[in-house]
């Protein structure tokens, strides 16, 4: 952020109004990535530092808007809810994961088949089982948070047909699906235990 | 502005301060192998998973694409990476540029910290960082590209 860029004096910094996680501005632009890299670049052009400029286009998130997409309807009433969606939404993971060839699920899994697993042992923390007592691999709440959430996030962008502005896939997650009010009702019992990590189980920003 | 919510939480938060300042005469552009070095957190596959405040550093050949997300921190933005690998780690367009001759060539190497780190970050400045800088020294590199998450 700007003003710690400024207080550590880094040598050469392009300052960017973007969204965090995404330093070179829009997914899928090339265009405007070329644009951020060159003006990188022309920081290069100083002979005394240090420089710090600021990018002249603004991105704004969009945590305020979930992503426009469905969530699939229930189609198992004998299974719990949340597994039930995650289900639901598999097909559009599974598409996601053959346009790009890449996904983010891998911290506690080795792949989406894993995901059902780790929604048991959440709904298991959120029913009052201790932790380290829920079955999650390596008892790591917070990554297993984390790989459920790439899961949904995937699936929204392929159920969008788009690719999601900043936080709005997140957004979307959180308020609009089973597992993300699961994730929620987690980080409220682990803090209610008083279990210091509890409040990252979900962005801060849900 | 973007992420009100964390920029409030985490912008009174101490950062190091430098006596020295570390500017350096640049290269030409034209004839500079550059790298990336981002602190998205990325690695392999069968790379092992980060750690809270963890200095160590992941490397990649410049075809590496089969890369994941591996910070520790849920408050930014991951659907930007899933759909775009760019987006973080700009290799393709560093190749791009090259093409074009406006950089020398890009590095077949290049690295990733993990971003959620302690207040001074005294393991990376003192050893991981100095160490990386040494192994893309010697690749070749003049020009590293900072993508900070």
């Amino acid at each position: 952020m700007r003003p710690h860029a400024e207080n550590s004096k880094i040598p050469r910094a392009l300052h960017c109004e973007f969204p965090l996680g995404r330093p070179l501005g829009k997914p899928g632009d090339a265009a405007f990535q070329i644009r951020v890299l060159q003006e990188a670049f022309a920081l290069l052009d100083a002979t005394e530092g240090p420089v710090l400029r600021d990018f002249p286009e603004t991105i704004e998130d969009s945590a305020a808007q979930p992503l426009s997409c469905q969530v699939p309807p229930r189609v198992n009433s004998g299974q719990h809810a949340v597994l039930d969606e995650a289900a639901g939404v598999k097909p559009a993971y599974e598409r996601a994961l053959a346009e790009s060839g890449r996904t983010n699920v891998g911290r506690v899994v080795s792949d989406a088949s894993g995901i059902p697993g780790l929604l048991e042992g959440m709904v298991r923390i959120k029913d009052g089982t201790p932790w380290k007592e829920a079955g999650l691999p390596n008892n790591d709440v917070l990554e297993a948070s984390k790989d459920i959430m790439s899961y949904y996030e995937e699936a929204a962008a392929a159920l969008a047909g788009h690719i999601p502005a900043a936080r709005a896939a997140e957004t979307w997650f959180f308020a609009e699906t089973e597992a993300g009010q699961l994730l929620k009702d987690v980080r409220q019992q682990l803090q209610d235990d008083g279990v210091p990590f509890g409040f990252y189980v979900a962005p801060m920003t849900q | 502005m973007s992420d009100a919510t964390i920029r409030q939480a985490v912008g009174g938060m101490p950062c190091p301060e430098y006596e020295n300042l570390a500017f350096q005469p640049s290269p030409t552009l034209s004839d500079a192998t550059v790298a990336v070095v981002t602190t998205a957190g990325l690695r392999h596959d069968d790379d092992p998973g980060w750690k809270p405040e963890d200095p160590s550093f992941r490397v990649f050949e410049v075809d590496d694409r089969a890369l994941k997300l591996g910070h520790l921190s849920p408050n930014f933005d991951r659907s930007g990476f899933a759909a775009d690998i760019n987006v973080v780690y700009p290799v393709d367009r560093l190749s791009e540029l090259a093409d074009q001759g406006i950089i020398g060539s890009v590095a077949p190497r290049h690295i990733s910290f993990m971003g959620a780190q302690n207040d001074t970050m005294e393991a990376i400045r003192m050893d991981s960082g100095p160490a990386m800088a040494k192994a893309l020294k010697e690749d070749g590199v003049d020009l590293v590209l900072l993508t900070p998450v």
